[in-house]
């Protein structure tokens, strides 16, 4: 329940009013055994044999001050479905592959790459990383491009505070995010669905945006490998796909990057990307989205909101085609 | 040659009845035991619509398999598996009208004209319909045997719209493996019955060409 609401139709809650996870959990299952419907099925469950969607996550605590500016009403998603239904292709195109394979990624040594138009390129190890700002808790809704949606608390900093350490020259236009490929600790890379390295982008001033979150935990711990440990991005106004996982390098560039998902299908995936209910993508509705955990059996798809409710960054886009620039 | 006894077949009937509910008793099962994953309805929604392939290619596959190995009794199996094809369609069809649309018929059907991938679903359901409901013995009787088969024929195209629905809902994604399989098998048992044509062709030509003979020979009554 929306406890006020701001003039732009966004929720704000208090922390408070996120239900823990676990009752969650119980209230969904019950909901989906009497969705299902509830005959013959006492001797079916003698068949069940341990847990078809295996739960990988390093569970390692991850201290981190909660933002009370970045709060929403809606009820974080359960941890476990965060962990076991993702896309990170690397791992399998299943959305069950990334939490059953990840398990051989080694996070730790861990080093990322900052490079480009900047006058203090470097190179920085996982734990000076995590000490570069301070560690902060934020809660985002999160949209997939296949239509649904999740909640996510998050742990980390703006991109910008790690931007003005390396200082980007008058050149830099861009920024270019690159996802580790390794043969040997990601099987995913066997299959030629997208080129490799996982390369995205955003514009400069999108990447210099409050918003844009450079993430090394989730859920009051470090960062499961299935969800793209030890460093990720995080853009809650753009699609899933633009939040680059596992990142080994960061470069500033003049000219506009060209990301994985726009090389394999530029008609269904743009480089903005932007959460945007008018502008479908060829094979669905973008208009509607299924929040994970909670919308279908007995309740309809719920609006999707334009940025996906962050309209603060509505300024970076002023005088654009959306449509065109989708 | 194997031929069951009407015993054997009526418990090859239930077994394989049985056998071809599992799918939908999975489904049931793992919705009760919370193994539906994170987004149950994607699973449903996926398992259904794939059950309704393979339900296609097994009742396309009885034919041929009755031709190679001449158990005739195989036919009588047919309609069963056809009607499952049906029931996983109806299945699959519900989803998205219940999940995705919520029963709003409206939105549904714009969603139907506007989508190619949809599209083609949504005609190759609906060509099922007339199949299930023409596929009771009255039915035949009163179609007769020739146009009853012309009629059911029509799951040969049916068929191909299937794998084509499913090929352009992988298409953004590159993920063409289940599509590919589902696509050959197909094509494989279309095949099978192009070569069956063929050849019957041959016997026809061969036959007629005998009978021409055998009337030039045999002088026409005056």
């Amino acid at each position: 329940m929306p406890l006020y609401r701001r003039p732009n139709g966004i929720d704000l809650p208090f922390a408070s009013e996120i239900t823990p996870q676990e009752i969650f959990e119980s209230r969904r299952s019950f909901i989906r055994q009497i969705a299902v419907g509830a005959v013959g099925a006492g001797s079916l469950l003698e068949l069940t044999t341990g847990d078809a969607f295996a739960q990988a996550g390093s569970g390692q605590k991850l201290a981190a001050k909660a933002n009370p500016a970045y709060v929403v009403t809606d009820k974080a998603t359960p941890y476990k479905d965060a962990t076991t239904y993702n896309n990170f292709y690397e791992f399998g195109t299943e959305k069950s592959d990334p939490a059953e394979n990840a398990g051989s990624l080694k996070t730790r040594p861990w080093t990322i790459a900052i490079e480009g138009e900047v006058k203090k390129p470097m190179t920085l190890d996982i734990d000076s990383l995590l000490k570069l700002a301070p560690l902060e808790e934020r809660i985002y809704r999160l949209r997939c491009v296949e239509g649904w949606s999740m909640v996510i608390p998050w742990i980390g900093y703006s991109l910008s505070e790690l931007i003005k350490k390396v200082e980007p020259t008058g050149n830099a236009k861009y920024v270019e995010f690159t996802t580790l490929a390794d043969n040997r600790q990601m099987p995913g890379l066997r299959s030629p669905v997208l080129e490799w390295p996982y390369v995205e982008g955003l514009r400069m001033d999108e990447a210099m945006h409050p918003l844009a979150l450079l993430t090394v935990g989730m859920y009051g711990q470090v960062l499961p490998n299935q969800s793209g440990a030890p460093v990720r991005m995080v853009l809650p106004w753009k699609y899933g796909f633009k939040s680059a996982k596992s990142i080994v390098k960061i470069r500033f560039v003049r000219d506009q990057p060209r990301t994985a998902w726009n090389i394999a299908a530029a008609r269904e995936y743009g480089f903005y990307s932007n959460v945007n209910p008018d502008v479908d993508h060829p094979r669905w509705s973008q208009a509607t989205e299924r929040r994970i955990g909670e919308d279908g059996f007995f309740t309809k798809k719920r609006k999707t909101l334009m940025f996906n409710g962050y309209n603060e960054v509505a300024p970076l886009y002023r005088g654009m085609d959306l449509k065109k620039y989708f | 040659m194997f031929t069951p006894t009407p015993r054997q077949f009526k418990f090859i009937k239930v077994a394989l009845f049985a056998l071809a509910l599992l799918p939908a008793a999975r489904l049931l099962l793992f919705g009760f035991t919370d193994r539906l994953g994170a987004n149950p309805i994607e699973f449903i929604t996926r398992s259904s619509g794939d059950w309704t392939l393979y339900f296609l290619c097994i009742t396309l596959a009885v034919t041929p398999l009755r031709r190679f190995t001449n158990w005739n009794w195989l036919i009588k199996l047919r309609r069963m598996l056809g009607l499952f094809a049906f029931f996983y369609a109806s299945l699959h069809f519900t989803t998205f009208l219940w999940f995705d649309h919520f029963f709003d018929v409206a939105e549904m059907l714009k969603d139907v004209v506007k989508r190619p991938f949809i599209t083609v679903g949504f005609i190759a359901f609906i060509l099922l319909i007339p199949l299930a409901l023409t596929s009771t013995n009255g039915m035949i009787r009163r179609l007769g045997g020739k146009r009853w088969q012309w009629l059911h024929r029509s799951l040969y195209a049916i068929a191909m719209l299937g794998i084509l629905h499913f090929w352009w809902m992988r298409a953004g994604k590159h993920n063409f493996e289940k599509p590919i399989l589902f696509g050959s098998l197909v094509a494989a048992l279309l095949l099978v019955r192009v070569y069956f044509a063929w050849r019957n062709r041959g016997d026809g030509a061969a036959r007629s060409r005998a009978a021409v003979q055998k009337r030039q020979v045999t002088p026409t009554p005056t």
